[in-house]
């Protein structure tokens, strides 16, 4: 965890990616631990076994999974299964 | 296929990027791209603008320039297909930022957006005015926003909620409007709606109070309803995390009571039962329930005071301390520094496990830990804790070592029981980490063993015997030495022992010994050296058998390099051969620092450089003291703080008058304060000036240095008497005299009468300028100060500009001066007028730097110097 003025920085490491959230100094470190956890679980989910390349070859869906999941700084949804059945509808109108 | 035409798919083209192997492939490949989609968009290509602007957004992430592509988004969002519109706001969200102009022509798209039927549509145009909306989209678009707040699906309603927040963030007018719609969507089940209006509802009533008010008295009891069904809520899979249901939820809905419990006593009571179940029943042993019993402490900690709880959060937090997971820890002291200042004792009950956390491996911790142990100090507990840190000091790791040292010598410094304890802990750490303790540190400890008369000689011994054991520490050789020097016959006549002391013989010979080998060590710096050649000279006034040999050790420095080694060595020299009669005066024992001004000046924090100007040439008595004052301020100042480069030495000179007359704690105060006063001026004037290389040695120099100046060693005699009385010979008087002028003012206010005598601020062999002073009756802090400069030499001068500088406490204003030419040997003068206004007025005294800059024969002569004796009460 680090800090910056008003702002810290919560990472978590998979592998060798590190997914970092911008949060506020206020604001409940270990929660957004899992935060970052859950949306490692989703992407999993959704990927099937996800791996670097996946990311890096459907960022466009990654944002969609992400727009799901956090919109204008705040939590949108905690539950996976809703997100991943959002995600299947969004899916299909492309 | 080229590979770089509109047709690549995006997966061609990211490969393409990731097969370069070196950064200029990449550019290149780059550019090509950029170079085929500018094309494309300036044909006006309708097909693959969507895979365009995809490539684009990847390109984007890489890191280049995109802006060409704006436009794109637009046509893209105001194309009717879902696709099209979904890459469209994708590109908006990423590829521009809310203070585009750009982002205004997308209002009405979004707005019709906004108002489609289909729900999937509405949810993007949310999605991206949620992430980047401006301030007057959001005026536009709230009206919109507010009414798909009722949508009938839930994942609209989130979405507007979320929308909601950022148009409150931007706009926060608009925020009533919302209150109403939030109400209703604190009362959903579902989880993702409720989250949402949780989060909107916080948002609400931190930007605006009617609605906190609101909020407090319709909502609390709902929402603690709702976060008890939560917590009593059955298995459920879909929110389930670590066994515990949505714990985002919990988290959020704590915050939110955290909110509107501060600072209402009644929403407090009614939260207390649940947060005492929450803190009792949610598991810790995995992430989630640590982060949920977080939450609650810090809600706990912030609402109105319950004793009960409040320890049971401090309980909870002593867990987390002992939890393996350095993020917890971490987490832990953190907020324990923060509940400090609202419960000190809970958390003295944890001081144990804190005091582990300073060993631990994490760094972090290890700091964290350390800033805690400092704040939960007090007279009670710093002996046991002072000995833990110390132990701990032989063993941390260097970097830490600084930082621990600074703590612990400020620990010991503020809350010592007694001279003794004190003492013997700052031995304990100067033996281990003398290198990291800063010079002012252990200045305060050659203050404290001066004060401390009866622990001479135990001090002595106890630095004899740790010089003798380790000798690498320099601040150690360098206490030390003075005190060998300060007291040598009481170590070897054993003098004052201490109870707890084994009794130890050190002949003459072993004490000058130990100096000899300080000076002839490699690793010494000057200032120990210089330090050492003194302390060599006051041994060889209270040794007189060991005389001659201490006289072979100074003179073996005489053809030293450097100049103030040289010169001390060569003075000293000279004093022992042939002035054996002063020489026992000159040394005789230094007169107590008063910790009081010591620990004023310190608070004051007035750099010690020594002024230049002062020169080393014997002067008379009136010309040495100004200069000196310098010096003389140093030696008291005896700190190597460096703040408001522009205050001067002459400062500490008034201070120093300044701050012995008012009820003084000085311990020898016996006589009338004034006295003892003067004493220890009159001792620090007659310490000469020291040459101008002197500017970059630490002041303990000055605090050991000899004496320059014969006529000014004479008045020693003076000074080292306690009684003003004495006046052996006339400089002494002269000195005397000076500093009656000097003298003490708030005993007699006759003094400080309106009339203010005019001084020679400024005298060169050719140049002299007179302040006459007078204020206003009403205004005290201001001074009108006229100058007057005389021309002393036989020449004419030319283009005469005159520049002062004050430190930042002073303002200055300088009216024009009457003419820019002074005719010679003084046949005319020049006038100018300045106004000064003192904004410490009464605590501090005038000071001014002068810089007088004139043509003699048409070739440049500057003359710079200092004014410090402005009278002390301007």
């Amino acid at each position: 965890m680090l800090q910056f003025r008003t702002h810290k920085v919560i990472y978590r490491r998979y592998a060798g990616l590190f997914f970092s959230l911008c949060v506020d100094i206020t604001d409940n470190e270990l929660a957004y631990l899992e935060c970052i956890h859950l949306f490692v679980e989703i992407l999993d989910h959704f990927f099937s076994n996800v791996c670097e390349l996946d990311l890096v070859f459907n960022f466009h869906k990654v944002y969609l999974i992400l727009d799901e999941f956090i919109l204008a700084g705040e939590l949108q949804e905690t539950s996976k299964r809703a997100i991943i059945e959002r995600m299947g509808e969004l899916e299909k109108l492309e | 296929m080229n590979p770089f035409s509109s047709g690549t798919r995006l997966r061609d083209m990211i490969r393409a990027i990731r097969a370069c192997k070196t950064a200029a492939e990449e550019r290149a490949v780059v550019r090509k791209e950029c170079a085929a989609i500018r094309a494309a968009i300036n044909e006006n290509d309708q097909d693959y603008r969507h895979r365009n602007l995809a490539k684009l957004m990847f390109i984007h992430m890489l890191g280049y320039p995109t802006h060409f592509g704006q436009m794109e988004c637009l046509k893209l969002i105001a194309s009717p297909g879902f696709p099209e519109k979904r890459i469209g706001y994708l590109g908006l969200m990423l590829l521009l930022d809310e203070r585009q102009e750009v982002l205004m022509l997308v209002t009405n798209s979004v707005k019709q957006d906004l108002n489609h039927t289909n729900q999937y549509i509405v949810g993007l145009a949310l999605c991206a005015l949620g992430n980047i909306c401006s301030a007057e989209m959001a005026r536009d678009l709230a009206p919109e926003v507010e009414r798909l707040l009722q949508f009938r699906d839930p994942n609209i309603r989130k979405k507007a909620a979320l929308c909601s927040i950022r148009i409150i963030k931007k706009v926060p007018d608009l925020a009533e409007n919302f209150i109403n719609p939030v109400a209703a969507l604190l009362k959903e089940k579902h989880h993702g709606v409720l989250i949402t209006g949780v989060q909107l509802c916080t948002d609400l009533c931190k930007v605006s109070p009617e609605a906190l008010e609101y909020f407090r008295k319709k909502c609390t009891d709902g929402l603690v309803r709702t976060l008890r069904d939560l917590v009593n809520s059955p298995y459920a899979p879909e929110y389930d995390i670590a066994g515990i249901t949505d714990p985002f939820l919990h988290i959020r809905l704590l915050k939110l009571l955290r909110v509107l419990g501060r600072g209402d006593a009644d929403a407090s009571d009614s939260m207390n039962d649940i947060l005492a179940q929450v803190a009792t029943k949610t598991e810790s042993n995995k992430n989630a329930g640590n982060a949920i019993l977080y939450e609650c402490v810090e809600t706990i900690m912030s609402i109105e005071d319950n004793g009960g709880l409040r320890v049971l959060a401090i309980n909870i937090l002593g867990r987390f301390l002992s939890n393996r997971d350095n993020n917890i820890r971490y987490v832990a002291l953190n907020m324990l520094m923060r509940a400090i200042t609202v419960d000190a004792q809970a958390v003295q009950r944890h001081r144990a496990t804190i005091l582990e956390c300073v060993k631990d491996s994490d760094a972090s911790i290890r700091k964290r830990a350390l800033e805690l142990v400092y704040l939960l100090v007090n007279e009670s507990n710093v002996k046991p804790l002072t000995k833990e840190l110390v132990d701990y000091l032989e063993v941390s790791d260097q970097d830490f070592k600084g930082d621990l040292t600074a703590k612990v010598c400020s620990i010991i410094e503020k809350f010592s029981p007694e001279k003794s304890w004190y003492i013997d802990q700052m031995l304990k750490v100067l033996t281990e980490a003398g290198n990291f303790v800063k010079d002012e540190v252990w200045h305060a400890l050659v203050v404290v063993i001066s004060n401390a008369s009866d622990l001479h000689g135990y001090t002595v011994r106890a630095l004899f015997r740790a010089l003798q054991t380790t000798a690498e520490q320099e601040s150690l050789v360098r206490v030390a030495v003075w005190c060998i020097g300060e007291y040598g016959d009481l170590l070897v006549s054993n003098a004052g022992m201490l109870n707890v002391e084994d009794p130890i013989t050190v002949t003459e010979s072993d004490a000058v010994d130990i100096v000899e080998s300080a000076i002839k060590r490699h690793a010494s710096d000057l200032t120990t050296k210089s330090m050492a050649l003194i302390a060599l000279l006051k041994l060889s006034s209270r040794f007189p058998s060991c005389s001659r040999r201490i006289k072979d050790i100074v003179v073996q420095h005489k053809g030293s390099l450097v100049l103030e080694l040289q010169q001390r060595s060569l003075e000293f020299n000279s004093i022992i051969e042939k002035h054996q009669n002063i020489r026992s005066a000159l040394v005789e024992r230094m007169p107590v620092l008063d910790e009081a001004t010591f620990g004023g000046r310190r608070a004051s924090s007035l750099p010690n450089t020594v002024s230049t100007s002062s020169g080393t040439a014997v002067k008379l008595p009136n010309g040495v003291a100004k200069p000196s004052a310098a010096p003389l301020v140093d030696l008291l100042d005896l700190s190597d703080d460096v703040p408001a480069p522009s205050s001067s030495g002459g400062d500490f000179l008034q201070d120093l008058l300044g701050v012995n007359l008012p009820p003084a704690t000085q311990s020898e105060g016996t006589n009338q304060t004034p006295k003892a006063g003067t004493d220890v001026l009159l001792d620090l004037l007659s310490i000469g000036s020291t040459p101008a290389q002197d500017n970059n040695l630490s002041t303990p120099d000055i605090l050991s240095s000899g004496q320059d100046n014969k006529p000014i060693i004479a008045s020693l005699d003076v000074l080292a008497a306690p009684s003003l009385t004495h006046t052996t010979s006339s400089t002494a008087s002269n000195m005397m005299d000076l500093l009656d002028g000097l003298g003490p003012a708030p005993p007699k206010p006759a003094e400080n009468g309106p009339a203010y005598p005019s001084i020679v601020a400024f005298e060169s062999s050719s140049l002299r300028l007179t302040f006459n002073f007078s204020k206003q009756p009403g205004n005290p802090q201001t001074t009108m100060i006229s100058g007057s400069f005389t021309n002393l030499s036989s020449n004419l001068f030319t283009d005469f500009v005159f520049q002062a500088a004050v430190p930042k406490f002073l303002q200055l204003h300088l009216d024009p001066a009457s003419g820019n030419s002074l005719p010679a040997s003084g046949n005319g003068t020049i006038t100018q007028s300045l106004k000064v206004t003192n904004s410490q007025h009464g605590k501090k005294p005038l000071v001014m730097r002068l810089r007088i800059a004139y043509k003699v024969d048409g070739k440049d002569v500057l003359e710079e110097g200092q004014i410090n004796n402005f009278p002390r009460d301007l």
